[in-house]
């Protein structure tokens, strides 16, 4: 502006604005207060120089350090990765039955399997592990097991599957379907049988009989299931289809049976232990027991 | 009051009479123009476009200048009550910041015994006898309003008294000052020095005084990281070179904001960079302490030889420039009160003893409030400067102070030193169990604040029937109450389930966790039990 001026009473000049007579004087800056802007933008150019910087239409400039936030993240991750080999490496040599025992690595476990059970396992089960009800996926956090609740039953299931297609040793049986087999009556007395047997309903000398003819060579005389054959109990609480007589009869007529994809070869072995410790410490694991010099579970094919 | 550029006040030379230009008129194109501000609310519509015409003065202009350029202050030596009070600050304020790590404070095999100790890894505050966890941190606010408060106290009652004694700025610097004067002698040597070209005694002298500065700045980067680990292991880890990068890292910052802040910026601080100075001004008032100029007894200015020429016709003031001389931020206290006089009032005891010196009484330059000036002035009686130190508004400010204060001792001494949270498992909800009852699952936390393990029982209270475990005690145990150790001076998590027999309703409870010693300290949290059976 043409209109510099020097406010006498500082020697400072105005800057020319004016506001109802109060007007803003052009104080200087002290000379260490100019050198750190200069400072700043040096600083900026060697910034842009160094790091990535200006975004361009695909990506931003990628400075001569060739440093990347993304490759920051890769190299911690590898880093993480390296840090957690020992851990694995002691997962892999403990035998799953020990595990519980040590309380550090099995803590370490449970939080491996979590955030695998998260990735690999939820889409079903639930990211609680609650399953569902109306799907038919069992809750894990219960103490009713269809083939086995302790932790080495648990991790035979993962590694080989439920009725899985082309897998030698998965967990096979097949329930029949008694479309036809029974004439209404006579699915009505079964079906308040099966009820009575966590007194739900009144049975009935046919239904008792027909039960025991029928059903009780795999869910056995008083409904207590088998696990070795995937039966369910029938005599508890818990019913993974439903247990209104509506849901028993059509079970009952064309049964639902659950399919669970084998896990060897798609999870590594450390993996699934930590699955199987997870699973195992929702609530409802039981002790081990060692019932032979063989402890595998032998699965009958036969219903 | 005139506002004056502060950091120019020294180098701008007294104005001499007959210099004095009356700007009120300026008379310019043949017509008188006033110096009056116009206001829009009356101007005439065309004095919006002429609005600096009326009062403009004739143009002039200065050479462009993008910066100020620092006068660099060599304060005088000087001794006096008030330099000797700033000494007896500065040893205490710099023995408590030095010497605080190194107290030691017996608080049992688990916890560190550092008096004052900030564990940023473990997350503990040590303070003596307190000891403050991270969800306590309402105690570091209520120690922070008291810091804030105590300044409004202080403010009121005795001006900046604080950037004039206690400010680590002004602390340091003194230090520093008194480093300069230790190697390159009094005011009029170091200006000497410094004029004169760089030569083998000037570059020896200049040496050994970074030196000097490098040492106390290295000690004072040092001794901040002391506070925040255990001071002996530091020492010795920091020089094995095993310290934690963040350590040495914090360590060269402080030894370089020191260096420069305190070695060279100085002044430049309060005046430009600091922002208490600013808020200050807003709440100092007219019966606020501070250290002024008594213009009416020393104006106008003259030496003792024209005062003995011309009796009466001089002020006190005889112009010797000690007042300038002496002050640490090179300012001139006859221009009134200003952003870059910090009331160290070393220019009072410069000025009491050159009044001693000629035989007139003490106090031209003195600590007092603007209403007693005004009084004095007027030749009212006056009152002792200590009795602006109690009135309402200091009261107010000190009752408010000492309230807080009192009230975080009180949550202090009752607190409970256990704790217990509770997190509730919502997915899923509840776990029907096979023989129909239902089980619920938890996640405690266990608050352990003494340095000791304790014995804690984690209890159930309400919910009939109900029974818990745990994640290490089985089912087989489970019980209405389970016992846990939790470590000394930690939070222990604990997976709880509980489980409720058959036809339960959805309801609230409690857990209970009782320490098993002497105390019997307990806490209580509500909780939820869920059912399928929903509230009834």
């Amino acid at each position: 502006m043409a209109n510099k001026r020097i406010d006498e009473p500082t020697g400072t000049e105005f800057v020319g604005h004016e506001w109802d007579g109060i007007e803003e004087l052009d104080t200087p800056m002290p000379r260490w207060w100019l050198w750190s802007l200069y400072a700043t933008i040096v600083w900026g150019v060697i910034y842009v120089i160094l790091y990535p910087a200006w975004p361009l239409v695909n990506k931003a400039t990628e400075g001569v350090l060739g440093w990347s936030s993304r490759g920051e993240l890769a190299e911690e991750m590898s880093v993480v990765d390296q840090a957690r080999a020992t851990v694995r490496e002691e997962l892999a040599r403990i035998p799953i039955e020990r595990l519980p025992e040590n309380s550090e690595l099995f803590g370490q476990a449970v939080a491996g399997g979590r955030s695998a059970f998260q990735v690999h396992c939820s889409q079903c089960h639930g990211s609680g592990a609650a399953g569902s009800q109306t799907l038919g996926y069992p809750n894990l956090n219960d103490d009713d097991w269809l083939w086995g609740g302790d932790i080495k039953a648990i991790e035979y299931t993962l590694v080989n599957g439920i009725r899985a297609p082309g897998v030698d040793d998965t967990r096979m049986s097949v329930m029949p379907p008694f479309e036809g087999a029974f004439d209404s009556d006579q699915l009505t007395a079964v079906t308040n049988h099966v009820l009575s047997l966590s007194g739900k309903a009144t049975s009935t000398a046919s239904g008792a009989q027909l039960y025991q003819d029928n059903c009780s060579v795999c869910h056995g005389p008083s409904g207590e299931g088998n696990r070795e054959l995937g039966a369910p109990r029938l005599n508890d609480a818990i019913w993974l289809y439903g247990s209104s007589p509506e849901q028993l009869r059509t079970q009952i007529l064309n049964p639902k049976m659950g399919r669970m994809p084998h896990w060897s070869g798609r999870l590594d072995p450390v993996t699934i232990k930590m699955l199987s410790a997870y699973v195992w410490s929702l609530g409802g694991g039981e002790e081990f027991v060692e019932v032979a010099e063989d402890p595998a579970v032998e699965v009958d094919e036969e219903p | 009051m005139k506002s004056r550029d502060p950091s120019r006040a020294s180098s701008v030379p007294p104005r001499r009479e007959g210099e004095e230009r009356d700007w009120s008129v300026v008379v310019e194109d043949g017509r008188a123009k006033t110096n009056e501000p116009v206001s829009s609310a009356v101007a005439e519509p065309e004095a919006t476009t002429l609005r600096h015409e009326p009062h403009e003065p004739p143009r002039q202009h200065l050479p462009t200048k993008l910066f100020e350029k620092r006068t660099k202050v060599h304060n005088k030596r000087i001794d006096g009550p008030f330099r000797r009070f700033k000494w007896f600050v500065m040893l205490v304020t710099l023995a408590v910041y030095y010497g605080t790590p190194w107290i030691r404070w017996d608080r049992g095999p688990y916890a560190p015994d550092q008096a004052v100790l900030v564990d940023l890894a473990n997350r503990r505050f040590y303070m003596f006898g307190i000891e403050i966890w991270p969800h306590e941190f309402y105690y570091v606010a209520g120690l922070l309003i008291m810091a804030a408060l105590g300044l409004f106290l202080v403010t009121s009652a005795v001006g900046r008294a604080w950037c004039g004694y206690a400010c680590p700025q002004t602390v340091w610097t003194d230090l520093f000052q008194h480093v300069d004067r230790f190697v390159d002698g009094d005011r009029n040597a170091r200006m000497r020095l410094d004029a004169a070209p760089l030569g083998p005694k000037k570059f020896s002298k200049r040496t050994f005084k970074y030196t000097i500065y490098l040492i106390i700045s290295f000690w004072t980067g040092g001794a901040w990281i002391m506070y925040f680990a255990d001071a002996p292991t530091l020492v010795r880890d920091f020089w094995a070179g095993e310290a934690a990068p963040t350590a040495y890292i914090t360590v060269a910052i402080l030894t370089l904001t020191t260096f420069t802040l305190g070695g060279f910026m100085r002044e430049q601080v309060c005046i430009y960079m600091c922002p208490w100075p600013r808020i200050q001004t807003a709440m100092m008032d007219e019966k606020s302490l501070l250290v002024t100029y008594k213009d009416w007894r020393g104006e106008p200015r003259g030496s003792v030889k024209k005062a003995q020429k011309n009796p009466g016709k001089f002020g006190d003031c005889i112009d010797c420039l000690q007042c300038v001389a002496v002050c640490p931020t090179g300012i001139d206290i006859r221009e009134g009160p200003q952003i870059g006089c910090i009331t160290c009032a070393l220019c009072i005891d410069a000025c009491d003893k050159v009044m001693a010196d000629i035989g007139r009484p003490r106090g031209l330059i003195d600590y007092a409030t603007l209403e007693d000036c005004e009084h004095e002035a007027n030749g009212e009686p006056t009152r002792s400067p200590w009795k602006a130190i109690f009135r309402p508004r200091t009261i107010a400010y000190f009752l408010i102070w000492g309230s807080v204060g009192l009230a975080m001792l009180f949550a202090l001494g009752v607190r409970s030193h256990v704790g217990v949270s509770v997190s509730p498992d919502r997915n899923p909800p509840y776990i029907l169990m096979s023989d129909g009852s239902v089980r619920n699952s938890y996640t405690l936390k266990l608050r352990n604040m003494e340095s000791r393990p304790r014995e804690m029982e984690i209890a159930v209270e309400g919910l009939p029937g109900a029974l818990m475990w745990t994640d290490t005690i089985g089912r087989d145990d489970a019980a209405r109450s389970q016992i846990k150790t939790v470590p000394a001076d930690q939070v222990l998590s604990v997976r709880a389930y509980v489980i409720a027999p058959e036809g339960t309703s959805t309801q609230e409870f409690n857990f209970r966790v009782t320490s098993r010693d002497e105390q019997q300290e307990s806490a209580t949290t509500e909780t939820r039990f869920d059912t399928p059976g929903g509230e009834q």
